[in-house]
């Protein structure tokens, strides 16, 4: 490592130009493994998910999921890739105990998709990602290794393997290197994921959960000089999240950049990408590269889907995302780029479900995309999982509609029920925030205004309408913001005139 | 009563079934006659005495309840200790798997039971079944009951013996290039190897995937049909199980019994009837080959240019899947475990493991499947003997666009003594010179007895386009007709 600093993105990006490419592991939510009948749930107790088969007895024989075949090709034609009208799944053999045969199951050279593109918007512009293939394995199980300090084996006193997960079905999605978008390159890294991630659970064929590991992602960043050949890349592993994702091209092109500066030759590598520190680790060294020893796997039949059978799938594809968001940013009235905050922020199902729940298009995205989103900000929490349900602010916005609710009223009842207080209406019944705007009511307060504000009434009684704001404020800060200011004005204008 | 172990599995079904005999008697009378002789055959590597005896009273309990019964009910049979089996030791002969009883029960296995047959026990093979004379089991060789020095043949020797031995009249084996045929051949029974993905692989311990196939052993070609029709059958569970209905091998073996072959075209291999066998081994086949002539069978010579490159190419695919398919004895989740004496790592573990629980031989074929499948070296060597095994297949379907079956000698010796061949890998393979190429091509062949050169068996092989299991059934109970079955001296005269 070195020990001068490290550059800064803006000196990496102005002097290198990156390319990039992404290896995705999508577990698939098949309700059996991908070569037995065992379940997938998540989470049950270790080894209680198991078989002759995923244990890998001497004996035993894998038959293939056509469920999991199935997903592969869908996600393959929703990435617009071609579908192998031939092809066969490959072992790929390495020594590891939580793979119980010793080899994976995966394919090598005969990729069941292959030749496909997503595009993504960055910056309100579109980039192609061309897609190389789309693969179908298997997984491994789950090594604990318990007594050291790290978790790693380095340390261990024991480690203990779960074949829960040996077998689960697991689609690898290649890309092509993705030159070309210099300074862009960690943004376009999770553009993709996130365009990926949305494409597949439109497909629901998993639940894509990157925190859960369902969804999982090697990054792969190299530097070169401009006009120069690319340069040598390394893969990062352990990339959790979206944001993660971002961060970890980010620091790999400094880290890179730090290196190239010094002439230092970049190596071939494995690293790790630390969630804590947001920057990478070396790993497995990749100079002396493993050989698989693949060779098709003679113990399931070639996979040959029927034409007829493609065709029918494509057909039944759900709209694609980007498609949808066209859709939606047209019939909310919204710009593209505006949209695709609404997307980033994972707000379209819920402004959907707003709407479908009663409130107008620009009603529903106020709450989510303004009050909503800069809580689950602030929390760190998905969107989603703020505390408010589409239902709940679709009855918030119609309260303020009815205009039993002015705005600032609305933003506290919106933090009770966030706070789990329940839905708008009872807030308001228990707190009692309702708007007021009972004459009645209000006319000591206009009165107390106006003899507190002498200079001001004056004004008013000349002709100075646009005075009567500052009468208006002040009645509503006596009445705690719970007074209906049109009603106010109207009386101040009243009594006044 | 007549001694039952000296009947076929035939006879012995319908004494039961009429109630001449009930399962118990016939079962005790194996189990007593493998207590009497097997410390000398060594045709078994465990003996399931309770549970022979279960199976064959809950047989008489069905009788007695005047259920109908299968027509191997009651009927003992010997299962190659290759595969799996509930609860009774599963080694393949070998110490890295010494002590291991499997969860579940095979695909054949459980057909066997689901008919009624009697389990006697688990036969000795080659470790892994890796092997032509059953020398490489890690629990001792097999002694051919012909010639006590002499070896029973191999893989399948155990299952072959026990035959031989009149220990059962029905053994299970498996074929990966010859391993039922051959021993069938030196112990002087009937060995068939089934059509791939005729017969269910699932719970058989791989060798290799693309070529091993279980089939029935038995001491008559009517009783190996039997055998055939009650293992035989689309199984979900392996994936290269063939979803067709299985020929009527029975019938088949019963017509040929008739000895008429008119009409029926052989195919003679030229390659394998001239130079390279023993002329004894030469002598019986030809005398064979005219018996057939006069059942009315039309013999023409067929040459299969491939043929001669079958046993190289099989000694690259057979190692390269064995490489793969033998990763999984690591010690970790069952089995041998050596080193674990919680300082060593994991590595250390597994190759100590490795290093003391595989034979010789296995090793061999370890390391010559791992560097044919390297990367560098596919090519030449895995791809390229993939593209041998296409041509092998295109002269068997050629030939068979021309004949009904093709035949030659099984292998091209009789059996050998021990040690022999043990130090030159290479003359121990050519045992299985003649018997490969049907397992690259992936149809069915039988091995019938076919008279005596120097005293000892010699082995007649009969090969049928793949799903035509029933014309070598046909054409080998012909020659058995012909030629007749073969006795070996008595071991009790040996003893």
């Amino acid at each position: 490592m070195t020990t001068t600093a490290l550059p800064s993105y803006e000196d990496a990006i102005a002097r290198y130009e990156p390319v990039i490419g992404l290896e995705t592991h999508v577990e698939l939510g098949t309700n059996t493994k991908m070569f037995c009948a065992c379940p997938t749930e998540f989470g049950a107790e270790p080894n209680t998910q198991v078989c002759p088969v995923c244990l890998g007895l001497p004996g035993a024989l894998p038959v293939a999921n056509r469920a999991a075949i199935e997903a592969t090709i869908r996600i393959g034609l929703a990435l617009n890739c071609d579908i192998a009208p031939w092809c066969r799944m490959a072992r790929k053999n390495y020594f590891y105990p939580d793979m119980p045969k010793n080899f994976q199951t995966s394919q090598y050279d005969e990729p069941l998709c292959v030749d496909g593109y997503v595009d993504v918007l960055v910056d309100g512009e579109t980039v192609r990602i061309e897609i190389e293939r789309v693969h179908l394995e298997e997984d491994t199980g789950k090594t604990l290794h318990v007594g050291g300090a790290t978790g790693r084996i380095h340390g261990a006193t024991e480690s203990l393997v779960d074949y829960n997960r040996a077998g689960i079905p697991l689609v690898e999605i290649v890309t092509k290197p993705v030159p070309g978008i210099g300074a862009r390159a960690p943004e376009v890294a999770k553009a993709y994921v996130t365009e990926l991630r949305d494409i597949i659970r439109s497909l629901d064929v998993s639940d894509v959960r990157m925190e859960q590991g369902s969804m999982r992602c090697d990054v792969n960043t190299s530097l070169n000089l401009p006009g120069e050949e690319w340069g040598t890349r390394t893969e990062t592993k352990n990339v959790n999240s979206l944001r993660s994702v971002e961060r970890a091209v980010r620091s790999e092109i400094i880290r890179q950049a730090s290196l190239l500066n010094e002439g230092t030759r970049i190596f071939q590598e494995t690293r790790h990408f630390q969630e804590t520190t947001g920057d990478t680790r070396p790993g497995r060294s990749k100079e002396t590269a493993t050989d698989y020893r693949y060779f098709p796997e003679p113990d399931l039949v070639p996979i040959a889907p029927d034409t007829a059978w493609v065709a029918e799938l494509k057909a039944g594809l759900p709209e694609m995302p980007s498609v949808k968001r066209a859709r939606l940013a047209e019939e909310w009235g919204i710009s593209t780029v505006d949209m695709q905050s609404v997307a980033n922020a994972g707000a379209i199902e819920l402004i959907e479900q707003t709407i479908a729940a009663g409130a107008t298009p620009a009603g529903a995205r106020k709450w989510w995309m303004g009050e909503l989103a800069r809580r689950a900000n602030e929390t760190g929490v998905e969107l989603a999982a703020v505390g408010a349900t589409p239902a709940q602010v679709a009855q918030l916005q119609g309260l303020v509609d009815e205009g039993k609710l002015n705005d600032k009223l609305a933003r506290q009842v919106l933090e009770a029920v966030v706070a789990g207080e329940g839905d708008p209406a009872a807030v308001i019944e228990a707190r009692g925030l309702g708007v007021v705007s009972d004459t009645g009511a209000l006319t000591a307060a206009v009165d107390e205004a106006i003899a507190a504000n002498p200079d001001i009434a004056a004004k008013i009684r000349d002709g100075k309408v646009a005075a009567a704001g500052a009468l208006v404020g002040a009645v509503m800060k006596t009445t705690r913001g719970q007074a209906d200011a049109k009603t106010v004005r109207e009386l101040i204008l009243e009594r006044l005139s | 009563m007549t001694d039952v172990t000296r009947m076929t599995a035939a006879q012995v079904a319908g004494l039961i079934s009429k109630g001449d005999a009930s399962a118990v008697e016939v079962a005790t009378a194996h189990l007593d006659r493998i207590a009497a002789v097997d410390e000398r055959v060594h045709a078994f590597l465990h003996v399931d005495r309770e549970g022979a005896l279960a199976a064959a009273r809950a047989v008489d309990e069905q009788r007695a309840r005047g259920e109908e019964l299968g027509p191997l009910a009651g009927v003992p049979v010997a299962v190659k200790d290759v595969i799996a089996t509930r609860g009774i030791p599963t080694t393949a002969a070998s110490k890295i798997l010494e002590g291991w009883k499997p969860p579940y029960d095979a695909t054949i296995v459980q057909r066997l039971r689901a008919a009624g047959t009697v389990m006697l026990g688990k036969t000795n093979m080659d470790e892994f079944a890796m092997g032509s004379s059953t020398e490489y089991s890690a629990y001792g060789p097999t002694n051919n009951p012909w010639d006590l020095g002499r070896i029973p043949g191999g893989s399948g020797g155990g299952s072959a013996a026990s035959l031989a031995a009149y220990e059962a009249p029905l053994a299970i084996g498996t074929d990966t290039g010859g391993s039922i045929r051959q021993p069938g051949a030196v112990t002087g029974t009937v060995g068939a190897k089934p059509t791939y993905g005729g017969t269910s692989r699932y719970g058989l311990i791989a060798f290799s995937s693309s070529l091993d196939t279980p089939g029935p052993c038995a001491r008559t070609v009517e009783d190996a049909a039997l055998l055939h029709a009650v293992i035989a059958g689309h199984d979900p569970r392996d994936s290269t199980s063939i979803p067709q209905p299985v020929p009527d091998v029975v019938a088949a073996a019963r017509r040929g019994a008739g000895g008429d072959l008119t009409g029926v075209k052989l195919g003679l291999v030229k390659e394998f009837a001239g130079e390279g066998a023993e002329p004894g081994v030469l002598a019986a086949f030809h005398e064979s080959v005219e018996a057939l002539v006069k059942l009315g069978a039309e013999v023409v010579e067929i040459s299969c240019p491939h043929f001669e490159y079958a046993l190289p190419a099989y000694y690259l695919i057979a190692p390269s899947e064995a490489s793969s398919n033998l990763a999984r004895f690591d010690g970790v989740r069952y089995g041998l475990r050596v080193g674990d004496d919680g300082n060593r790592s994991l590595e250390e573990v597994m190759s100590l493991t490795r290093e003391a629980g595989f034979g010789p031989e296995v090793k061999r074929r370890i390391i010559l499947g791992t560097y044919a499948l390297s990367s560098g070296y596919y090519d030449a060597y895995y791809g390229q003997a993939q593209k041998v095994r296409t041509l092998i297949t295109r002269d068997f379907t050629s030939a068979f666009e021309r004949v009904d079956v093709l035949i030659s000698p099984t292998t091209p010796f009789v059996a050998f003594p021990f040690g022999s061949r043990t130090s030159d890998p290479y003359q121990m393979y050519l045992a299985d010179l003649y018997t490969i190429p049907t397992n690259l091509y992936g149809g069915p062949a039988i091995s019938v007895p076919c008279g005596l050169s120097e005293g000892l068996p010699v082995g007649f092989q009969v090969m049928a386009p793949t799903m035509a299991d029933d014309r070598m059934y046909r054409v080998a109970a012909a020659l058995e007709s012909a030629v007749g079955t073969l006795t070996p001296p008595s071991l009790e005269a040996r003893a």
